[in-house]
C-alpha cells in the first residue's frame, strides 16, 4: 500500500497504478548464443531477493506505461528514490561508488 | 431497575427507556446504553460460557478489551456474531443472543466433569495431530462442537458499504483527551485534520472521569468546548463510531464506520450505507489510542462479577449502573483510585486491598473519610462463588499467610495500563517496556521522520496533566517540522490529581485454584506453565501452544500478563521475553466492509463488445474470459448445450456460421523499424511479409515457453495490426513496452491498444464467400485475387472494413473488422445476408471444437508456462534462422528444453467413439494403478464433434510425438473418476490435414 512517484508523471500515486517488473539493470546478454547454459541460466532465473535496499524495476500501467527504476526497502517498503530508465544507472553507480 | 445510579454525570439519557431482547428475555435499558451496560443494569451477569471448560462468564470490560461478552446481534440477513456486548450500542427493539452455552448458559455440558479439561491442556492441537488417524472423526467431533462462537448469516447480505479514501495532513487517532487536544492544536495551525474515534461518543476515559477537573472546567465541559471549536473549524473533519484497524506503509490508515447499525431499523435509510470503510493517506499521524487497563491474575478470576476497576467506574459514572453494592478492590497501583473514590461517594461499600505495603498518605486520608476499608500489602488468593462472585479470600503477601475471607457481590482488579500500541507495530515498529510505569509503550517522537507522533496514554505518560502537557509539546515538535508555531497560550493543562506512587510489579498472585490468564481462550496460569515445562521458549511459541491472545480480543487483556507470567516461569525479564507480534485488524472487521462495493455486479468490471444486444436477442448463454462476456453457446428452445453446439458446428461446417472475435487483443504497432521489432518478438520471420498479407505468430517468454499467440497484418511497411489472445491482451501489451524500453529503445516503435476500437466478425463455413459477396462489391473475393492469410480493405454493407481471410476453424472464413461503433449494425446485415443460407450464429464453445478438429492450440489450454513450439509439434512456426536471437531463442537449446523426450501434444482417440475423455485427466501406461504409477502427461481438450461423429481430445505425453507413429507403443490410458480409460496416441490434427477445406 506504499505510494511511488513516477518520474516520468512526477506525481506521487498509489500502489495499484503500477506493477513490478523484477530487479533493475539485468541487462539482456548481447549474443546469447555464445552463452553457456550456466551463464544463460544465471541471466533468466538468479535474482538478488535482498532483505533490505533493493533497485527494481516498477511499470506505470494504469497511467503512463513508463518502465522506471525505484530504489526500495524490501523490509519495510520504504522507497529512496525513483528515476527513469536512463538517469537510474548514474544513480546506482554513484551509489555503489560510496559504499 | 435497582442497580441504576441516576446522577448528573452520566451519559445515559434515562428520560428516553428502550426496550432490547437478549437470549429471548425482554428487558429494558436507556438511550445511552451499551448493550453491556444494559445487561449489567438488569442484573444479568453471565453471559457466556467459556470455550473450553464450560464455565460461566461475565463482562469484564467496557470496550474493545472485552473477552467473554460475545453476542450475536439482530437474526436474518443482518444477523452479526461475536460483537463485544460492550461496543453494541444499545437501540429500540435490538435482538441478541449468547454465542456460547450448550444447552444454555445456566447449565453447560462441558462444565461437567471437567471433560474438556482432560481433553484441552495447552498444546491440545499440536498432540492431538500426532495421534493416529482413526481418532480423528472421535476429536473432531468434540472439537467442532466446542469451538466457535455465534452463527455466520446464511442468507445473503441485503447492506451496502462502501470506500472512502481521504488525504489530509493529520489524522489523529483516539478522542480521548489527548487526541482531542492534538487535533485542536493542529487544527488551529491550518492543516487538513481528520480525527477518528471508535466509540459513539468524544472524550475518551475523560467521558468516565467525570469528577476531573481540567483548568477551571469540569472533563466534560473540557471535552465539550474543544469538540466545539473542532466542530467550527471548515479544516477538521470528526468521524465517530470509526475505528482505525489498521496502519499501513507510508501512513495508510484504514478505518470501519458503523454507519447506521447503531439505530432502531425503522430509523436505518435504505439508500445510507451499513458500513464505510476509509482508506485514509495522512501526512502526519497522532496516535492517541490511550490504554487498556489489565486485570490482576488470581484463583477463579474468572467469575461473573469479576471485572477491572476501570470497568466498574465507567459502568457507574458513563452509563450510571452500580454492578454491586459491595466491591472488593484489587489493585497494585494508584491510577484506579479515582474510580475507587467515586464509587465510594456514589455509595457503594468498598474494600480496598492493595498489593503495596504502604498507600499514598493522601489517598489514605481520602479513602478514609469515605469508609473504605483498606488491606495494604494484601492480595486476593481466589475468588468465591460458583455462579457468580460472592466473596474472595485474602491473601497477605508478604507471608502467603492466608486471610479471613470477605463477602463481597463484586471484586474488580487493577495491575496497571496497557498501552495500546497495536498501530504503531502494525508496519514493524516494536513497542518498548518501561519498568517504571509497568508497560510496553511506544516513543513520542521516535517515528517522527515517518510522519508518526504519539501521545498520550500510548506513550506510557498515564497522568492526565502531564500527558497534555507532553501532547503539547509533541504536537509543537511536530508542527516546527512543518514550520508552523502552536497556539496554545489560552489552555491550561493544570488538574486536581493527586500525583501516583510507584507501581507494584505484580501480574498473579500465586493460588493453588484455577487462575486464568486469557478468558476467551481458556488460558490458564498452568497451561503456560506446561508450555513453559515442554520447553517451549520463544513468546511467539508459547503463545501458539497455548492460544494466548488468539480471538477476537486478540488479548488486548491477557497479553501482558501472559507475556511477565511467561518471563517469571523463564526466569527472564519481560523485555527479555518482549512481545508477540501486533498485526491488522485491530479489532475484527466484516468483509462487507473490506469488500464495499466490490460485490455483486461491481465487483470487477465486466466487458461487452459493440454487438452484446444481438447475442442477447439470440438467447446467448455467457462465459466470462478475461473480464469479458463472450458468447458461450445460443441455445434454441429445449437445447442443452451439447445439442446447440452440435447444431453450430454442423452449421459451420456444412453452410455458415458467424462468431463474435471482437474481443481478441489488437495492438496497433507504428514505426519504421516494426519488422523488426516482430523479429524479435515472435519466433518467426516478418521481413519478407508484404502489405496486405498476415502471419500468425507465437510468442515465448525468456524462458522458452510459448506466451501467446495471434495473427498480425502488415497495413504498410512501417504499421502492422497484432491480435492476441483474449486474456493476454494487456500482459502482451506491457510485454512489449519492457522490451522496448528496457532492451531495444532504439527501435522505433509505437504501441497503440485498439481491442475496443473495433468489431470483428469471423463468417466461417463454405457459404461464407457468398454471403460477403452480398455485402461486399469493392472487394475481389475470387479464390486467386484474395488468398488464405491476406487482408483487404473495402466496405462491408456500406461500412469501411478490414477484411481477412483467415480461419480459425480450417474453413473458408473471413474476419470482418470495422469500427465499433457501426459492429451491430454490419453483425445484423451479415446475418440477413446469410439468412439464405442458414447463417448460424455460435460461441466460444464451437470455436473450441472446430479448432480441435483441426488440432489448433489455444494458449492458456494447451499451454502452462512449461511449454516449448517444439512440445507442440509447431517448429514450422520458429524460425532459427534470424540474426537476431528472438525472446526465448537460447533458452529453446538449454539442456531440458532441448531434450526430445519431453512431454508433447498429441491426439488422443477412445475406443469408444461416444465416450469424452476428462480434460485434466492424467494420462499413464496401463491400467494397473498399483503405486507408484508414473504421470505421462495429462488431456488439455476433449470435445464430442458431431462433424466427425466421435469424441476428440488433445493432451500432453512424454515423447508423445515418436509414439504417435510407433504402433506398437501407441496406448496410453486416461486416469479420471477412478476408471482408466484406454485411449489411442494419434495426430492432434482430426481431419483435412492438408487444408482443402479453406483453399477454395
Ligand atoms: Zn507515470
Amino acid at each position: 500500500m506504499f505510494v511511488i512517484n513516477c518520474p516520468h508523471c512526477n506525481e506521487p500515486r498509489e500502489e495499484e497504478e503500477f506493477h513490478y517488473e523484477g530487479e533493475a539493470f539485468i541487462a539482456r546478454p548481447a549474443e546469447p548464443e555464445t552463452q553457456t547454459d550456466a551463464e544463460w541460466g544465471d541471466y533468466l532465473f538468479m535474482k538478488k531477493n535482498p532483505k533490505g535496499w533493493h533497485w527494481e524495476m516498477w511499470g506505470h500501467s494504469a497511467g503512463c506505461r513508463k518502465l522506471f527504476v525505484v530504489k526500495r526497502n524490501t523490509a519495510n517498503h520504504a522507497i529512496d528514490g525513483a528515476w527513469t530508465l536512463t538517469e537510474a544507472r548514474a544513480a546506482y553507480d554513484a551509489e555503489m561508488a560510496k559504499i | 431497575m435497582s442497580s441504576r445510579v441516576i446522577h448528573k454525570h452520566s451519559r445515559v439519557d434515562f428520560s428516553k427507556p428502550l426496550s432490547f431482547t437478549f437470549d429471548g428475555k425482554i428487558y429494558q435499558g436507556f438511550a445511552g446504553d451499551t448493550l453491556a451496560s444494559a445487561l449489567l443494569a438488569n442484573g444479568v451477569k453471565t453471559i457466556a460460557r467459556s470455550f473450553k471448560y464450560g464455565r460461566p462468564r461475565g463482562i469484564v470490560g467496557a470496550w474493545a478489551e472485552e473477552p467473554n461478552a460475545l453476542v450475536q446481534v439482530d437474526v436474518g440477513a443482518r444477523t452479526t456474531p461475536d460483537l463485544k456486548a460492550t461496543q453494541v450500542e444499545l437501540y429500540d427493539g435490538l435482538v441478541a443472543a449468547r454465542t456460547s452455552g450448550w444447552p444454555s448458559l445456566a447449565f453447560d455440558l462441558k462444565s461437567l466433569g471437567g471433560r474438556f479439561s482432560r481433553f484441552m491442556p495447552a498444546g491440545f492441537y499440536y498432540k492431538t495431530f500426532k495421534w493416529p488417524n482413526k481418532f480423528w472423526p472421535i476429536y473432531e467431533n468434540i472439537i467442532r462442537r466446542a469451538a466457535g462462537y455465534g452463527k455466520s448469516p446464511i442468507e445473503p447480505d441485503t447492506e451496502t458499504y462502501d470506500h472512502k479514501h481521504h488525504h489530509v495532513d493529520v489524522l489523529v487517532v483516539g478522542g480521548g483527551a489527548n487526541g482531542l487536544l492534538s487535533a485542536l492544536l493542529a487544527a488551529r495551525s491550518g492543516l487538513k485534520v481528520l480525527l477518528v474515534d471508535d466509540q459513539s461518543e468524544l472524550g475518551g476515559y475523560l467521558l468516565s472521569m467525570p469528577n476531573v477537573t481540567i483548568g477551571n472546567l469540569y472533563a466534560r465541559d473540557w471535552v465539550a468546548k474543544i469538540i466545539t471549536e473542532l466542530s467550527n473549524s471548515p479544516n477538521v473533519t470528526l468521524l465517530e463510531r470509526t475505528t482505525a484497524f489498521a496502519l499501513h506503509d507510508m501512513n495508510m490508515i484504514q478505518a470501519v464506520e458503523l454507519v447506521q447499525d447503531h439505530l432502531p431499523h425503522h430509523e436505518r435509510k435504505p439508500e445510507q450505507r451499513r458500513e464505510r470503510m476509509h482508506r485514509i493517506r495522512a501526512k502526519q499521524v497522532i496516535l492517541a489510542t490511550g490504554a487498556f487497563e489489565r486485570p490482576l491474575v488470581f484463583g477463579n478470576n474468572d467469575l461473573p462479577g469479576i471485572m477491572t476497576v476501570s470497568a466498574l467506574t465507567t459502568y457507574f459514572n458513563r452509563y450510571g449502573v452500580s454492578c454491586g453494592k459491595n466491591a472488593i478492590i484489587l489493585t497494585s497501583n494508584d491510577l484506579a483510585y479515582q474510580g475507587v473514590a467515586d464509587l465510594a461517594e456514589g455509595g457503594m461499600n468498598i474494600t480496598l486491598i492493595d498489593t503495596r505495603a504502604n498507600i499514598n498518605p493522601l489517598w489514605a486520608a481520602r479513602f478514609a473519610k469515605l469508609g473504605v476499608t483498606i488491606y495494604p500489602g494484601y492480595g486476593i488468593d481466589q475468588a468465591l462463588g460458583s455462579n457468580a462472585v460472592t466473596g474472595a479470600k485474602l491473601v497477605k503477601l508478604d507471608s502467603i499467610k492466608m486471610s479471613a475471607s470477605i463477602n463481597c457481590d463484586i471484586i474488580a482488579s487493577s495491575g496497571g495500563l496497557s498501552p495500546t500500541v497495536h498501530l504503531f507495530c502494525h508496519d514493524g515498529g516494536r513497542p518498548q517496556w518501561k519498568d517504571n510505569v509497568l508497560a510496553f509503550v511506544v516513543s513520542a517522537t521516535g517515528r517522527a521522520n515517518a510522519g508518526i507522533y504519539c501521545v498520550g496514554a500510548v506513550t506510557g505518560v498515564f497522568g492526565l496533566q502531564e500527558s497534555l502537557s507532553a501532547t503539547c509539546e509533541t504536537i509543537t515538535e511536530m508542527l516546527a517540522a512543518l514550520n508552523k508555531k502552536v497556539e496554545s497560550d489560552d489552555l491550561s493543562f493544570n488538574t486536581d490529581e493527586i500525583n501516583c506512587s510507584p507501581a507494584h510489579a505484580i501480574f498473579r498472585i500465586p493460588t493453588t485454584a484455577k487462575a486464568f490468564v486469557d478468558f476467551q481462550n481458556d488460558v490458564a496460569v498452568t497451561d503456560v506453565e506446561l508450555a513453559v515445562r515442554e520447553n517451549y521458549r520463544s513468546i511467539e511459541h508459547i503463545k501458539r501452544y497455548t492460544a494466548l491472545g488468539f480471538g477476537t480480543d486478540q488479548g488486548k487483556l491477557s497479553n501482558v500478563n501472559g507475556f511477565a507470567i511467561a518471563a517469571e516461569m523463564l526466569g527472564k525479564t519481560i523485555p527479555e521475553v518482549g512481545t508477540t507480534t501486533y498485526r491488522p485488524a485491530y479489532t475484527p472487521v466484516s468483509f462487507g466492509a473490506l469488500a464495499g462495493a466490490h460485490v455483486g455486479d461491481t465487483f470487477e468490471p465486466r466487458r461487452y463488445t459493440a454487438i452484446q444486444a444481438a447475442h442477447n436477442s439470440r438467447n446467448a448463454s455467457y462465459e466470462t474470459v478475461g473480464q469479458w462476456m463472450r458468447p458461450w453457446y445460443f441455445p434454441k428452445p429445449v437445447e442443452d448445450i451439447h445439442a446447440a453446439v452440435n447444431r453450430e458446428c454442423l452449421a459451420a461446417r456444412n453452410n455458415v456460421g458467424i462468431l463474435d472475435a471482437s474481443t481478441l487483443g489488437k495492438i496497433d504497432i507504428r514505426g519504421k523499424d516494426v519488422r523488426e521489432f516482430l523479429n524479435r518478438i515472435y519466433t518467426n520471420a516478418w521481413n519478407q511479409l508484404a502489405p496486405g498479407k498476415c502471419r500468425y505468430g507465437l510468442m515465448l517468454n525468456e524462458a522458452g515457453m510459448v506466451m501467446d499467440d495471434g495473427v498480425t497484418a502488415c497495413i504498410s511497411d512501417t504499421h502492422f495490426l497484432m491480435t492476441t489472445t483474449t486474456g493476454g491482451a494487456a500482459g502482451v501489451m506491457s510485454w512489449l513496452e519492457k522490451w522496448h524500453q528496457t532492451e531495444w529503445p532504439e527501435l522505433e516503435v509505437y504501441m497503440t491498444s485498439v481491442t475496443d476500437h473495433w468489431t470483428t466478425a469471423a463468417l466461417v463455413g463454405p457459404k461464407s464467400r457468398e454471403v460477403l459477396a452480398k455485402l461486399c462489391s469493392d472487394i475481389d473475393l475470387s479464390k486467386d485475387a484474395f488468398k488464405f492469410m491476406d487482408w483487404r480493405d473495402g466496405t462491408v454493407a456500406g461500412v469501411p472494413a478490414r477484411v481477412f481471410r483467415i480461419s480459425f476453424s480450417g474453413e473458408l472464413a473471413y474476419e470482418i473488422n470495422v469500427d465499433a461503433s457501426y459492429g451491430h449494425y454490419v453483425w445484423e446485415e451479415l446475418l440477413k445476408a446469410g439468412a439464405e443460407f442458414g447463417i448460424t450464429p455460435y460461441g466460444t464453445e464451437t470455436m473450441h471444437v472446430l479448432r480441435a478438429e483441426k488440432g489448433f492450440i489455444i494458449v492458456g489450454q494447451e499451454t502452462d508456462g512449461s511449454v516449448t513450439p517444439f512440445d507442440l509439434d509447431m517448429a514450422w512456426a520458429v524460425s532459427m534462422k534470424k540474426p537476431y536471437s528472438f525472446i526465448g531463442k537460447r533458452s529453446l537449446a538449454r539442456s531440458d528444453t532441448a531434450r526430445t523426450d519431453r512431454k508433447q501434444l498429441v491426439g488422443l482417440l477412445t475406443d469408444d467413439p461416444n465416450f469424452v475423455l476428462k480434460e485434466g485427466a492424467q494420462l499413464i501406461n496401463s491400467d494397473n494403478i498399483t503405486p507408484p504409477v508414473p504421470m505421462l502427461g495429462h488431456v488439455t481438450s476433449s470435445y464430442y464433434s458431431a462433424f466427425l461423429g466421435r469424441s476428440i481430445a488433445m493432451g500432453f505425453v512424454i515423447d508423445g510425438i515418436k509414439r504417435r507413429s510407433d504402433e506398437g507403443n501407441n496406448i496410453v490410458y486416461a486416469w479420471a473418476d477412478g476408471k482408466a480409460v484406454k485411449v489411442k496416441i494419434a495426430s492432434s490434427v482430426f481431419f483435412d490435414a492438408e487444408g482443402a477445406r479453406h483453399d477454395v
